[in-house]
């Protein structure tokens, strides 16, 4: 039985030595994460300083850390070794045409399952968790085949066209928020004489923006990324991603593949590569979060 | 019984999802079929006209020691950098959800290498690693450990390539950990608390029975992706030195693609495919004893 003084502290939950342990804790908690963020950092800095080295400082040893001249050059050089420019217009024309019909064509989709009770729905709605999960492998080569009769071998319709029928994963991330907006927003509108289009266009796409967002920034990643798709779809080199570029960059001036050792172009282009990505990150870092929680891990 | 014809309700429905339900049916149904007969003939894209095998490429591959050579691989992969990943990740989003200050730039920082593009990623660890050049040796050379060729041998490369996925998925897996430490109730952990239970014990007592969909869903969805890996090996070591690299889907690959043999190399697919459904089955038998949906 406490005392009727000491209830105050208790509800704190204060006991001798708490304090103390309790500072501990949270220095270990920041050493922790300083090193854990410093060790993480390592390599890009890595990357980083190695794209500012000449040749010599780059294959000197023991290797250092920091040069003592900034090679920029190494930038121009990228440009200069493979049409640097044409990857980087040809990256930009695929994810955005694809990312385009992934996140209009997901909506309606989406919209379709979310607000009308049509027969199989329950199926179809398994149907399209199913093709989330499964392996994209055992469907490759019969998809090679289909493009390969239609024509689309080395252009970028196939890496374009089928996001226009609609993602899988996006359509159940913005299904499950369709759910959360309540149908009073659908019934106003049917009653002023809106058909299904015009509420799904004008009164819920405006409400469902973060979960847009959400779509775009993992479509933007997942296209913008790619790899293998590009590998096995575009052949001539005027055609290549930036993906493409890179990997070009690395078959041919790495010490070891015997030519022409140059690590600190491909940690240029390596950079350059990845820039487009980082700021994409930092202008829409907020709904990265919401993203996943939306995704209904929750539910 | 009322027979219900199709109403105006199901024609619109069908009418919004039409993209989706012809897209399956092209691009997702047709080729699964597809898929599955030509893993019982000897198709190649290259020679006209196919015939029929039957079983014979799965009886082939059952011999094949690339085939058992490439699942070994995978699954010393995936026993490698699925629990570290996990439980590194988890960690790490224990750490940054605590009331701590400046935590968007942890955040930030520790999220910061899964935007890198994989290839880039791949180059970036290709000269971190390299054996004689590289940070990592010449660090582990500070310490006075003389440290081993990484992609360039043998023992070394799939820890190599498990170091170059931890580090550049790490962070969509922390991304998620956070978000499944968002619906842990506060509550609980500060009553907890209250009772006098220590962090450790608010952890196991708490948090971790609440995160346990989550940590579910984050393994089972972690090994089929990390089943699939392909771009890291194929980039960084090309499968190499001597195929001690050599991942399920880069041997599915080369068989597709620089063999040719398009019926073998689907017969692997399937064989991808019922293993991964085989994995998930278990493992969902196996969450009724673990997972916890009580509380959430």
């Amino acid at each position: 039985m406490a005392a009727p003084e000491s209830l105050p502290a208790l509800s704190r939950g204060y006991r001798p030595g708490r304090r103390l342990a309790q500072d501990l804790g949270l220095a270990f908690t920041y050493l922790s994460l300083i090193i854990a963020s410093v060790v993480l950092f390592l390599p890009m800095l890595w990357a980083i300083t190695g794209s500012l080295k000449s040749s010599g400082v780059l294959y000197s040893y023991p290797p250092q850390l920091f040069p003592r001249e900034w090679e920029w050059v190494n930038y121009l050089e990228v440009f200069r070794i493979v049409p640097f420019l044409l990857f980087a217009r040809n990256s930009v024309i695929i994810t955005v045409a694809a990312l385009a019909g992934q996140v209009l064509i997901s909506a309606l989709v989406a919209y379709g399952f979310a607000r009308f009770r049509f027969k199989g729905r329950n199926a179809l709605f398994v149907l399209l968790l199913s093709t989330m999960m499964l392996p994209q492998q055992v469907i490759l080569i019969p998809q090679y085949l289909l493009y390969a009769q239609l024509r689309w071998i080395d252009t970028y319709l196939p890496l374009i066209v089928p996001f226009w029928f609609g993602h899988a994963f996006s359509v159940f991330l913005l299904r499950q928020f369709f759910m959360t907006i309540p149908r009073d927003f659908d019934d106003a509108a049917r009653i002023d004489g809106a058909n299904p289009w015009i509420v799904f266009w004008r009164i819920l796409m405006p409400l469902i923006q973060p979960a847009l967002i959400a779509v775009g920034i993992l479509g933007f990643r997942s296209h913008w990324n790619s790899f293998i798709d590009p590998l096995i779809y575009l052949n001539s080199t005027a055609k290549y991603t930036l993906q493409l570029g890179l990997s070009y960059i690395k078959s041919n001036y790495l010490i070891d593949s015997g030519g022409d050792p140059h690590e600190n172009w491909l940690m240029a282009a390596s950079i350059m590569v990845t820039i487009p990505t980082i700021v994409m990150f930092f202008v829409l870092q907020r709904h990265i979060v919401r993203g996943v929680v939306l995704s209904g891990l929750k539910q | 019984m009322l027979r219900r014809g199709l109403q105006r309700e199901d024609v619109q429905g069908y009418l919004f999802i039409s993209p989706w339900l012809i897209g399956v049916l092209v691009f997702f149904i047709g080729p699964m079929v597809a898929s599955l007969v030509l893993s019982f003939t000897d198709y190649s894209i290259i020679a006209p006209g196919l015939s029929f095998l039957g079983i014979e490429n799965y009886y082939e591959i059952a011999f094949d020691p690339l085939f058992w050579k490439s699942l070994a691989v995978t699954a010393y992969y995936l026993a490698l950098d699925v629990p570290l990943g996990q439980v590194g990740s988890l960690a790490l989003a224990l750490l940054i959800h605590r009331q701590i200050r400046f935590k968007s730039f942890f955040r930030t920082v520790l999220y910061l290498p899964s935007v890198t593009p994989i290839v880039a990623a791949a180059s970036i660890w290709l000269w971190f690693l390299q054996p004689r050049f590289g940070l990592m040796n010449g660090a582990l050379a500070l310490f006075g450990i003389d440290g081993p060729a990484w992609l360039a041998s043998r023992e070394w490369a799939v820890p190599g390539l498990a170091l170059v996925t931890l580090w550049g998925i790490g962070g969509a897996r922390m991304i998620i950990y956070l978000a499944g430490l968002q619906g842990v109730p506060e509550e609980l952990r500060e009553a907890a608390r209250i009772d006098g239970a220590g962090v450790w014990r608010v952890f196991i007592a708490v948090t971790l029975p609440h995160l346990t969909p989550t940590i579910f869903f984050n393994v089972i969805i972690d090994i089929i992706g990390s089943f699939q890996q392909f771009s890291v090996a194929y980039i960084a070591t090309d499968g190499g030195p001597d195929n001690s690299t050599l991942f399920y889907v880069l041997y599915l690959y080369r068989n597709a693609f620089n063999y040719f043999r398009m019926g073998y190399a689907s017969a692997l697919a399937w064989i991808m495919l019922l293993l991964l459904l085989a994995f998930t089955l278990i493992q969902f038998r196996g969450a009724r004893r673990w997972v916890y949906y009580g509380g959430a």
